[in-house]
């Protein structure tokens, strides 16, 4: 992993992780940025974690582009010795796997799919040699998913697998991008899953829905009354099927207000992970059940 | 104290200057596309340079006013009219209660700017008032005006009518368009020639150009240097593990048609960048029509700061001017 720093004009500085994605790059831009905002460094105007890479926006005219790029370069020699522990929050969301909202919208672009003649949740299931739609659902849903950058539109967070590589699941983006997406589409594409926030054009494969609201710019829905968005980078997720029933009593309650999601604290060590990663999941899974 | 829309225009939002501070979840900044044309339009009209302002494109609204206001247009050369009398640009004049104000044919230009004292008073979201209408958050009620909206108005005392900028100090409409560019970001996933070529080729204005971002056509496509991708990335050339968009960062999708990322940009995503367009060049692009010949210009940091410097020095002048 080598850091590699460039200027975007003049009021930005690009921080490359890593050219490729893995957990630990992401970890290494969560600690710089997470450090950064501790500094408070005058100047410094926007913090944005990605997955393998970070940027901070910053005023010239309060602090020189070169001066902002050494303190950067400070903040990563201490946060390589610094211990790499993230306390966090782990947020189940609940999905309808399959959905017919999402399968018509699949339907309707159809012809700029990959393979037109399945869905995109057993083109998915097949590609990773999964067993059908329930051994997907079952992968899916079975280890937690970081959130590694919320971005695109607003509120909207970029997933990565908790799981070694070779396990991941990864699919293709659609060949060109439709131009419709249901709102609260779970998607995937690359190895990043995503929940898309609004409606709206979008390139990921479609693998179900999620019937809790995630960005709120009205500020009624009861848990995004203090802030608009959910997701923060950081979040851990773990999704949990639902079925048809269920999602319409959810959409039900989330309506009348009386809906909230389960979200627990967790501390997560890189270290601990990388030694027991089935382990380190499952004793952040029992975070939600109150253990 | 309000203001009637009879007819909204092509796509005319409130913009202010901004809303920093939300980019890491994907909130850009939004805010007048030519932010000096803004900061002009409200010290004109005496509010302060920051105040909320209408943005149209291409086409001006049709707004009937139900209080006496000064008002004051700048930005493209798109004439107002008071009652079907034209009035001049970069200029304040009075609207009286019951008067319509409207705009003859765009001559240069893409968004005028329409400053009434007091400001639009539409409710302050995430400390600011500007429209980001993706997230249908802020300004009139997330989106664009529709004829039938009623825009409250603020209290203001008004400047007198009549107070003008001198021509110096007034927005230029040059062509070709020369757009001062640091190279950086993923530029060395091109070649030397295909970096020599971009700068060489005069590019034109698509006609997919708004608010999120100007996208540009007619140059030589990129060529890239060969590499194996790297895991997450995706398998084109033009492909990387998605990242975050500097403001005015130029990505080419593809290789072939560049997007320069304005104040709506699209926070992040899997695109390479060859640059960013430097901060003092953010405005001019907003009054960039379609079809317009643009070349993209190679700077250092030093001059891109020296640039700066001199937009700075515009505005100043601008406000010791109206002071």
């Amino acid at each position: 992993m080598k850091t590699r720093y460039s200027f975007g004009g003049d009021e930005h500085i690009f921080v490359e992780c890593d050219e490729e994605m893995s957990l630990e790059a992401f970890f290494k831009g969560m600690s710089i940025t997470t450090a950064l905002r501790e500094a408070q460094i005058k100047g410094v105007t926007e913090i944005c974690p990605a997955n393998a890479s970070f940027q901070v926006r910053f005023d010239p005219d309060v602090i020189a582009p070169e001066a902002m790029l050494s303190e950067l370069k400070k903040l990563e020699a201490a946060a390589q010795a610094a211990p790499s522990t993230l306390e966090t929050r782990i947020i189940e969301v609940p999905v309808f796997y399959n959905d017919p909202w999402t399968h018509e919208t699949g339907q309707r672009f159809r012809e700029r799919h990959q393979d037109p003649t399945s869905t995109d949740i057993e083109y998915t299931a097949r590609i990773n040699n999964l067993d059908g739609v329930d051994g997907f659902v079952a992968t899916h849903s079975g280890a937690p998913w970081f959130v590694s950058m919320v971005g695109f539109v607003a509120g909207l967070p970029f997933l990565y697998q908790m799981v070694e590589r070779k396990r991941q699941i990864q699919s293709p983006k659609y060949l060109r991008p439709r131009t419709d997406t249901p709102r609260l589409t779970v998607g995937h594409g690359g190895c990043f899953g995503c929940i898309y926030s609004v409606r709206g054009a979008g390139g990921y494969q479609m693998f179900g829905i999620t019937p809790m609201p995630i960005y709120d710019p009205t500020q009624t829905v009861p848990y995004l009354r203090d802030f608009m968005c959910l997701f923060k980078p950081g979040d851990i997720v773990k999704w949990k099927p639902i079925d048809h029933a269920e999602y319409d009593h959810t959409v039900a309650e989330v309506d009348a207000g009386r809906w909230m999601p389960r979200i627990a604290p967790v501390t997560f060590s890189l270290s601990e992970f990388q030694a027991d990663i089935d382990g380190t999941n499952a004793r952040i899974l029992e975070a939600l059940n109150g253990h | 104290m309000a203001i009637n829309v009879i007819k909204a225009g092509l796509s005319t939002t409130v913009q202010d200057l901004g809303r920093p501070g939300f980019y890491h979840i994907g909130i850009p900044t939004s805010g007048g596309m030519d932010m000096l044309s803004l900061a002009a339009a409200n010290l004109l009209v005496g509010n302060t340079a920051g105040d909320a302002v209408l943005e149209a494109v291409f086409m001006g609204p049709e707004l009937e006013f139900t209080v006496d206001a000064t008002v004051a247009v700048t930005g493209a050369d798109m004439p107002p009219k008071v009652d079907g009398v034209e009035q001049a640009t970069w200029t304040s004049f009075r609207v009286k209660k019951g008067q319509v104000l409207s705009f003859g044919f765009l001559k240069s230009g893409a968004r005028a700017y329409i400053a009434v004292s007091g400001g639009i008073d539409v409710p302050v979201v995430l400390g600011s008032r500007s429209t980001y209408t993706l997230g249908a958050l802020g300004g009139h009620h997330g989106r664009k005006l529709d004829a039938g909206d009623v825009l409250p108005v603020g209290q203001g005392r008004g400047a007198a009518e009549g107070r003008t900028l001198p021509d110096g100090l007034r927005r230029k409409h040059g062509m070709p368009a020369e757009l001062r560019m640091l190279p950086g970001l993923y530029w060395h996933r091109i070649t030397e020639a295909a970096g020599e070529r971009f700068f060489e080729d005069t590019w034109k204005v698509a006609p997919e150009a708004d608010r999120i971002g100007y996208r540009f056509k007619a140059g030589h496509p990129l060529e890239f240097v060969p590499r194996e991708q790297p895991f997450g990335a995706g398998s084109d050339p033009s492909n990387i593990v998605d990242a975050c968009y500097p403001y005015g960062s130029v990505q080419v999708p593809g290789g072939t048609e560049p997007i320069v990322l304005h104040r709506d940009a699209v926070s992040g995503g899997g695109y390479f960048m060859v640059g960013t367009v430097i901060s003092a060049d953010m405005d001019l692009i907003g009054q960039l029509q379609p079809h317009t010949p643009t070349r993209f210009v190679k700077v250092t940091m030093e001059e891109a700061l020296a640039a700066r410097a001199d937009r700075r020095k515009v505005l100043d002048g601008i406000a010791a001017g109206l002071a």
